[in-house]
């Protein structure tokens, strides 16, 4: 797997730009990263936590009534099955353990619908850290149920009352904080994001997804797959699953929210529209305007809704290795539905945008070939906007898919 | 103009330089030229003009305020040129900004235009040298100052190679935080400074949190310039009006400037 250069770059991309005030930190951070994951025992510990308390190693499960509708066999990374119900643990059980390590004893976190919060704040009580949560007020009024949540673990959440008040504007404030209380606090980040070392440390997290998945696709076919899809927001659990195929023979297809629809410029779709700028102290593509100012971005699904993306997810699109599509909100809520009816697996609106898109390539795949899908997270987080998309009379239809 | 001619000016004077920092565009566009011409009669040696920015990490909430206010009146980036163009010639005018604006606007593109403008140079809060190649080209093309921060989590191996890419000034932010007047100023401040002065023989401002004149005084026992940025703009904030804030400024860059007089 390749790392990025000693200064954090992905070919042109990511880097640090942030405040000098933050360099010592994440040298510090680069510094311990590296020792513990030489450490067997460091990750023996995150072995033994992953199984025992997450839930880990997800089931790879083949989805046979969806795969004969779809005429490609539709294999699912089942990461909605693990405590917190997403990938988001993975990551936050190695970072708390990092912070342990490093001596710290308080944690910060950004969220935007909440679900990095929670996994957070479980992290935290489970390691008897402090911890912050920061959320876009916003999204404390949309998400009360998150928030009650996060209290309910023992964090406290702070409403951001600035700038655009959504999940960009939460990092705003976690870095602010972070530069105030570094000495004694980790930033426990919840994407592929970042400055270095954090978009290579969140991978090395998340990426037993793809080694699991690439195991068990191995023991159950003898193959690998063809496909492998995943939605991509700030991209963590696309790079955990990506990781492990990059030397291999296989497509990588990452899908991002089309929001209202791409032509309508309300969208998430930052690879596929943005352009190479900063954002969050890394150079990757961005949501801007012509003078450099942060676009908002939009999605039905609060977890892709981020006008950045994590700078490995540039440097694949740049270089070819990975594609980046669009996915609009409903074709995404069709594949949600679909999935529903036919295998009895309501997985998260996040995940819904994988699966539609992995969807959409199967009709231009060979019958019978095999796709690899990560279902990063389930849905129950989401059935309020379920019942908001399709109204409460009932009347699921589905609807948008192509 | 210079920074150093500024910092050959209060040398001789046997004082500290006065920085006065103000986002481009606010409170108007118009009243953002008018507030540096009164700062600048009223004693401040260079001025520094922020250029509004969506994603402000390392300012506080009044700074955020000021830059929210600017961009929602539809400030452009290529406006602060007009602004430079409209007060440069009395002293030197630096523009501090977030560093995607400038990469999108084009890194030589901004050099070239901002030197046309009158411009001495740029300080780059969220840029580090290791990132700065294409500004330290730029910089060298269109000889312009170049002003990276130094902070008191910085080792001595990063102040050393900071200041080395320095040109005009080093900015000491003073304080782990974001910027934000503060009833006290930082006792790390003296320290952080005294550190940076092993590494270098370009002057050294002190920043972050400053809002009175006594601070002003006290800074400048030691650092070479006091920089004072959300006391600044608290005075248009906390105005009834922009003629009230106008002399609120007034009032405040007179008092700092009698403090580095002190």
């Amino acid at each position: 797997m390749p790392n990025p250069d000693p200064g954090g770059h992905w070919g042109e991309f990511g880097g640090r730009f942030v405040p000098e005030a933050l360099i010592a930190a994440l040298d510090e951070l680069e510094s311990a990263h590296a020792s513990a994951m030489a450490d067997p025992g460091f990750l023996a510990e995150l072995d033994k936590l992953g199984r025992e308390y997450g839930n880990l190693p997800s089931p790879l499960y083949l989805a046979e009534r969806l795969s004969e509708e779809a005429g490609v066999e539709v294999w699912l990374k089942r990461e909605d099955l693990n405590h917190t119900g997403a990938h988001k643990i993975r990551n936050v059980l190695g970072q708390a353990l990092l912070t342990k390590r490093m001596g710290k004893t308080r944690i910060i976190a950004e969220t935007g619908a909440g679900q990095h919060g929670v996994a957070s704040a479980t992290a935290a009580a489970y390691f008897g850290l402090e911890c912050t949560v920061y959320m876009g007020e916003e999204d404390t009024r949309r998400q009360a149920l998150n928030v009650a949540r996060m209290r309910l673990l023992g964090a406290e959440v702070v409403p951001v009352t600035t700038g655009s008040r959504t999940l960009k504007d939460a990092m705003n404030e976690a870095l602010r904080e972070w530069v105030a209380t570094v000495d004694g606090t980790h930033y426990l980040i919840g994407s592929v994001g970042g400055p270095h070392p954090f978009p290579m440390l969140v991978r090395d997290y998340c990426r037993g997804i793809g080694d699991e998945a690439r195991a068990q696709f191995l023991e159950r076919t003898g193959a690998l797959p063809d496909v492998v899809a995943a939605c991509v927001g700030g991209g963590s659990n696309a790079m955990g699953i990506f990781t492990a195929f990059l030397d291999d023979d296989v497509k990588l297809y990452g899908f991002e929210a089309g929001g209202d629809g791409y032509d309508t410029g309300r969208h998430a779709a930052t690879i596929t529209a943005g352009q190479i700028g900063v954002l969050h102290g890394a150079r990757t593509f961005v949501l801007q305007n012509e003078d450099g100012q942060t676009i908002e971005s939009h999605s039905i699904s609060a977890g892709l809704d981020y006008p950045g993306v994590g700078p490995e997810h540039a440097h694949l699109a740049a270089t070819g290795r990975a594609h980046y599509e669009p996915v609009d909100d409903a074709e995404a809520m069709a594949a949600l539905e679909k999935l529903a009816r036919t295998e009895g697996i309501i997985c998260a609106i996040e995940s819904a945008h994988g699966l539609a898109g992995a969807l959409r390539l199967a009709k231009g795949l060979e019958p019978g070939a095999r796709v690899l899908v990560n279902l990063s997270g389930r849905g129950d987080k989401d059935m309020g906007n379920v019942v908001e998309y399709y109204g409460y009379d009932g009347a699921f239809q589905e609807q948008g898919a192509q | 103009m210079r920074a150093a001619e500024a910092f050959a000016k209060s040398k001789a004077e046997g004082r500290a330089a006065l920085v006065g920092y103000l986002p481009a565009g606010f409170p108007t566009l118009a009243d953002s030229i008018k507030a540096v011409e009164i700062m600048i009669d009223h004693g401040a040696d260079i001025i520094e003009l922020g250029l509004p920015y969506s994603d402000p990490v390392m300012d506080g909430p009044a700074i955020q305020r000021a830059a929210d206010q600017a961009l929602a009146q539809g400030f452009r980036t290529r406006q602060v040129f007009e602004v430079t163009e409209a007060v440069s010639g009395r002293v030197p005018i630096l523009v501090m900004t977030y560093w995607n604006l400038v990469e999108r606007y084009g890194v030589d593109r901004f050099a070239r235009d901002f030197k046309a403008a009158g411009g001495a140079g740029l300080i780059t809060p969220d840029l580090i040298p290791d990132e700065a190649q294409e500004w330290i080209a730029a910089s060298d093309e269109h000889d312009l100052d170049r002003v990276f921060l130094v902070a008191p989590s910085s080792t001595e191996e990063r102040i050393a190679s900071t200041v080395e890419a320095c040109r005009g000034f080093v900015y000491a932010q003073s304080v782990m935080g974001v910027t934000g007047a503060r009833a006290a100023t930082s006792a790390a401040a003296p320290e952080l400074v005294r550190r940076t002065r092993a590494h270098t023989d370009l002057p050294i401002g002190v920043g972050l949190g400053v809002r009175s004149g006594d601070q002003a005084a006290e800074i400048a026992s030691y650092g070479d310039a006091v920089i004072v940025g959300s006391a600044i703009v608290n005075c248009y904030l906390d105005a009834d009006d922009i003629p009230a804030g106008h002399q609120r400024l007034a009032d405040l860059t007179a008092d700092l400037a009698e403090g580095v007089r002190r």
